[in-house]
């Protein structure tokens, strides 16, 4: 059970002590912060599209059983088959049918968190398919057999010497410093892809309620061929992707890009609404969207934390937050790296083995302070801290806060405490830095300050007695 | 005015200095100054650890202690954003709810108290050199104190102000997350350190004992010079 949090605090020393991709992270998202700001200040108010935002988000997710069965029967009404699945197994093997049923060999895939969250290119591989990534980012960590770094750009942690050696050994490519020449060794492979593909897998980034539609914003163009070329269209998404009104995209689209990336709009948004209708010519022959639960409608039954399904996977909160920039995204060891993911993969899979995510935060808030739908994420951490130990503390800290408490709730037992550290302190140079030494968390990399002779509570009764009393110097 | 001070548990016994401090430009100011004794802690160790019962009946005690405050003034941010922020949210549905909320709304951190409910910028304080402003987590963006301290520093004759790149990013002390998380909690550290060591500033100063706690562990470690003090501490001086 600890194992998880081993690894999490291995991984996390192993990149604190890469300097270099530590730089490297920074330096990307300081040029992230500052094209983000410019593009926000184009927003007439931001303040109150963050909180209309929040509130449209907070109707969709807490009507969500109206909308989604909204959402169904205008996709159905269109031709297209919709399959609510109730954990990852039963997306999986759903599309797994689908793939079977069709003949299909060849999938290509665009970027998609939720088919990451259920494993579905593994499952897919395991059965034969060949699957390929058509988003750079995601091709380049497919090609390294890696998982994303981080799920807005997946591929961030690379440098263009590295992806160029990447290519030259998996594609015999010649090798180039420069990207767009790196973009068209991709895309030549991937236009080939496209061509025997039978199949398209993509997610959604919003679910128009009104209309039935899957809204996907990119910037490479790789998802509409995914989802108009290949003759089955495949569309897994969250349940709580969910939007009331096609008129709530007009906020949505430009604040999402904006904070994922700091544009203005992506270079592409396209709704998808149905296979070939009768009388067109191009378009899939069968379009399926598949709905996931796994765990959401716990988080949705959850009244106090309910507000982390308002998550429109910005990742806005990952790129301003100090614990990713300085861990990165593979320490995580989860689908959705950074503050929501710690926020949420206690939810999503289960809160004892990922509780230490919502502990490894200095609760500093610069993710709730830049999240575009107001989820309270620092203080969601907190409340995740509070329902692990409520539901199994660790026998030494409750130790030591029953003794905390003993000892805060009687003042004078208190500072004698105090003073009595105080005066043994210094024998604490004798053990300082040494594996004997009590404090060798802090002292392995930081000074310890001393503590004073004489405290405040000491100050202050002796300038009381001393008469000056507490009157003003006036 | 009649003002209690909250001088934290850490403050108390490690940098009783800032008390005094504090107490000094109180009383310049022509406030009468208490301080109730019986404080320890306000619970924020247990409360961020998730063993909210046992914080709640710590924060119990300081609820009772500064019962009879009309005004509450806090040496530290963080411990503030406790009272101020927390107790309210930990006694929801409890008899002591609205006690809670009273203390709440007494509750100032030092910068904010001059600035907001003395309406005081310059405090005739002196400070010959050049320092840096670190904003607490808890301070900035739980209780939105961002201008105050600046207003301040920037009233004090001889001083200079030389923002940092990341003046408001977490400097990793975290309180528990520092020992139960060093390295990536040094790592923060370095961040911070760096930052504020570009902007060749003799000291670094912030509203939050902890986080120079942490910042000063470090530069300390590292062999600088940058001095850490308290705003209490710049302020008091004349």
């Amino acid at each position: 059970m600890i194992a998880f949090a081993r690894d999490f605090k291995k991984a996390a020393a192993r990149v604190t002590a890469d300097l270099k991709q530590r730089a490297f992270i920074q330096r990307a998202l300081g040029g992230y912060e500052a094209t983000r700001d410019t593009t926000r200040r184009k927003f007439q108010n931001w303040s109150e599209a963050r909180q209309a935002a929040s509130e449209i988000k907070w109707e969709a997710v807490n009507r969500l059983d109206k909308y989604l069965q909204e959402f169904i029967a205008k996709l159905e009404a269109r031709g297209t088959r919709v399959f609510v699945a109730a954990d990852a197994g039963q997306a999986r093997d759903y599309i797994l049918r689908v793939a079977k049923e069709n003949g299909v060999r060849s999938i290509i895939k665009s970027k998609s968190m939720t088919t990451e969250e259920i494993h579905l290119n593994d499952a897919l591989e395991k059965e034969g398919h060949s699957v390929f990534e058509s988003d750079l980012g995601e091709y380049i960590v497919q090609l390294r057999h890696e998982a994303p770094y981080h799920f807005v750009f997946p591929a961030m942690h690379l440098t263009r010497e590295q992806i160029s050696d990447l290519f030259q050994k998996e594609l015999g490519s010649e090798p180039t410093n420069d990207p767009e020449a790196l973009t068209m060794i991709a895309r030549r492979v991937m236009r080939q892809k496209y061509v025997e593909a039978d199949m398209g897998i993509s997610g959604a980034n919003f679910a128009v309620a009104e209309t039935g539609m899957i809204s996907i914003t990119e910037n490479e163009g790789n998802a509409r061929l995914t989802c108009a070329l290949p003759k089955i269209h495949v569309a897994l998404l969250g349940i709580e992707k969910v939007l009331p009104r096609l008129e709530d995209l007009a906020l949505f689209l430009p604040m999402l890009a904006t904070m994922g990336t700091g544009q203005a709009l992506t270079c592409y948004n396209t709704l998808y609404s149905g296979p070939r209708q009768p009388g067109e010519v191009d378009g899939p022959e069968q379009f399926h969207v598949v709905l996931l639960d796994n765990r959401r409608t716990e988080l949705l039954a959850d009244s106090e934390q309910r507000d982390a399904l308002h998550c429109i996977r910005c990742g806005a909160c990952l790129n301003v937050c100090p614990i990713f920039k300085n861990i990165g995204g593979h320490s995580y060891g989860t689908t959705y790296q950074g503050p929501i993911g710690s926020v949420i993969t206690p939810h999503l899979r289960d809160l004892q083995n990922w509780k230490h995510l919502s502990s490894a935060s200095s609760l500093c808030g610069a993710c709730t302070e830049t999240c575009p739908v107001g989820i309270d994420l620092h203080h969601h951490l907190l409340q995740n801290r509070h329902n692990a130990m409520r539901e199994k503390p660790h026998w030494w800290e409750k130790f030591l806060y029953t003794g905390f408490v003993f000892l805060m709730c009687r003042p004078g037992l208190y500072r004698v405490a105090g003073k009595l550290g105080a005066i043994f302190f210094p024998l604490h140079k004798f053990v300082n830095g040494t594996p004997l030494d009590p404090l060798q968390n802090w002292t392995r990399t930081r000074e310890f300050p001393s503590p004073a002779r004489e405290s405040f509570t000491d100050f202050w009764r002796k300038k009381k007695l001393n008469g000056e009393g507490n009157h003003g110097a006036h | 005015m009649k003002v209690s001070l909250f001088i934290p548990c850490f403050v108390d016994r490690f940098y009783p200095h800032v008390g005094v401090s504090i107490v000094k430009v109180l009383e310049r100011l022509g406030c009468e100054v208490e301080y109730p004794e019986g404080q320890t802690c306000c619970g924020q160790p247990a409360f961020n650890s998730g063993y909210w019962d046992e914080a709640r009946s710590v924060a119990e005690h300081s609820l009772d202690v500064f019962a009879g405050s009309d005004v509450i003034v806090s040496a530290s941010g963080s411990c503030g954003a406790m009272m101020k922020v927390f107790y309210p949210e930990l006694f929801k549905e409890t008899t002591r709810h609205f006690d809670a909320l009273k203390m709440a709304a007494k509750i100032y951190e030092f910068s904010d108290f001059l600035v907001s409910k003395l309406g005081v910028r310059d405090v005739g304080a002196r400070f010959d050199g050049t320092v840096t402003f670190h904003d607490g987590c808890h301070g900035l963006r739980e209780l939105g104190i961002e201008s105050q301290p600046r207003e301040l520093l920037k009233h004090v004759k001889g001083l200079t102000l030389i923002e940092m790149k990341e003046a408001k990013t977490c400097c990793g002390f975290g309180g528990a997350f520092a020992v139960k998380f060093p390295t990536i909690s040094t790592a923060m550290g370095e961040v911070k350190c760096a930052s504020l060591l570009e902007t060749g500033a003799d000291c670094v100063v912030s509203n939050d004992s902890s986080c120079l706690m942490q910042i000063q562990g470090m530069l300390q470690r590292q062999g600088k010079p940058t001095r850490c003090l308290h705003l209490a501490e710049i302020l008091a001086r004349t």
